[in-house]
């Protein structure tokens, strides 16, 4: 049986690093809650502008603007991978590495895919992989993004699409599904892609809605909207992205903090199991020394 | 003066600034300031860094927006903005050291190349724009 100061000082050390899982767990789920509130925050925004691009887009008239038409030749493909800055999370970080690393390998031949690394996790996984291409890295994203981080980023990426560097831009995250489970997605960018479903909603609604004034015309709106709408499509990733991480590791702490109790309790038992074992002892020698003196 | 019958929502990222109904509206449109009154016709309309004005209860408030998107449709204004502030609630200290930043940036410009040049003029103009709001509240 071990050494009972031995134990106490385990237990003593299991017991702090419970603390500090603890109040890991307990910081993540304000975090959580945070971010959350961001992303309910910028729904009205997002929404308004999806449904005035509907709205310029089911007119039937054609507009030809590069965010809208795919490219005749898709060459350089651009993902940004999205994951988190530091560890302690649980899987979070290495299967949205591994489902990036596929997606890299899954790039058709005569196509080039490059990536821009978000969060300190991906640089550090991809440094190590020198046969990844690696764009660009934007680290210290903190946890809980600003509209101008993310406007930032899509403004860099937009930027590289206009110039023709890049023919198409998706989006690696983990796609926030509860505070329990984030599942690693995918989503294209640019060109903005416009669900079909959404083509006849907006259609149907153009029966009944009202005939607009367009200042300075359809052309110019479009050149506004649509540049914000990939604005905050990226920057309503990066939130998703940043709530997973955040509910990954409320998950993680939560599991270590049971896992330490649960070490407690055995240790706890054991110690007094060996302090019934020594006080048996004692009692056993007493005994017997005094049974030896009659 | 007129009743307070149009809605006014000032929508940004950070969420929803305001949602009241106010009598009148004077948005920056690019094309020139424009006055919305009740019952006009839809309009939607791109924004210019300025200060769009309503009145409320006989008085008038003023906000700044930095550029934008407006719709006017059954007496609704909805102002899309990337960023948007009441005239009261304005940092004067702030913008005027955002201005001064940007106007030192413009100013060393010709030594350094790598600067963006609209990014330097448009966050001057935000600045300027912001003072100017702050003095009418």
């Amino acid at each position: 049986m071990a050494n009972m100061r031995d134990i106490r000082r385990r237990i003593k050390s299991v017991a702090s690093t419970q603390k500090i899982t603890k109040a890991m767990k307990m910081v993540s789920a304000a975090k959580l809650r945070k971010t959350q509130s961001t992303l309910v925050a910028i729904r009205p925004y997002s929404d308004k502008i999806q449904e005035v691009m509907d709205h310029l887009l089911a007119g039937g008239e054609e507009y030809d603007t590069p965010f809208l038409k795919p490219r005749e030749e898709v060459k350089n493909i651009l993902y940004i991978v999205i994951a988190g800055d530091r560890g302690l999370c649980g899987g979070y970080n290495i299967n949205l590495l591994r489902f990036a690393e596929e997606r890299l390998k899954a790039v058709p031949e005569g196509q080039n895919g490059e990536m821009l690394l978000i969060g300190n996790k991906t640089s550090e996984h991809f440094r190590t992989r020198p046969q990844y291409n690696v764009m660009d890295v934007f680290t210290n994203i903190g946890d809980a993004p600003n509209v101008s981080q993310g406007k930032a980023l899509s403004d860099y990426v937009i930027k590289k699409y206009l110039d023709g560097e890049v023919d198409e831009v998706h989006v690696i995250y983990s796609r926030f599904v509860s505070v329990l489970t984030q599942v690693p997605d995918c989503q294209q960018v640019l060109p903005i892609q416009r669900a079909a479903q959404a083509d006849a909603e907006a259609e149907q609604g153009m029966q009944t809605e009202t005939d607009y004034i367009f200042e300075p015309g359809g052309k110019e709106i479009l050149d506004v909207i649509l540049p914000k709408y990939v604005d905050s499509s990226i920057y309503r990733l990066l939130l998703e992205a940043k709530a997973g991480e955040h509910g990954a590791r409320m998950t993680a702490m939560d599991s270590a903090t049971d896992n330490a109790s649960e070490l407690i309790d055995k240790l706890t038992l054991s110690l007094n199991r060996a302090r019934q074992a020594q006080i048996t002892t004692e009692i056993t020698e007493i005994v017997g020394g005094a049974a030896a003196l009659e | 003066m007129a009743e307070d019958v149009i809605r006014l929502d000032i929508v940004t990222p950070a969420g929803l600034l305001m949602s009241e109904n106010v009598a009148t509206v004077n948005l920056p449109a690019t094309k020139g300031s424009m006055g919305v009154l009740k019952n006009h016709a839809p309009l939607m309309t791109t924004l210019d860094i300025g200060i769009v004005k309503y009145n409320q209860a006989n008085a008038d408030h003023y906000l700044t927006v930095s550029g934008g998107f407006a719709e006017v449709k059954d007496n609704t204004v909805i102002v899309l903005a990337e960023a948007a502030e009441r005239a009261e609630e304005i940092n004067v200290a702030r913008a005027q050291a955002a201005k001064a930043r940007a106007e030192e940036r413009l100013h060393d410009h010709s030594r350094r190349q790598d600067l963006d040049l609209l990014r330097c003029e448009l966050s001057l103009h935000r600045a300027i724009n912001r003072i100017k709001a702050s003095k009418l509240k």
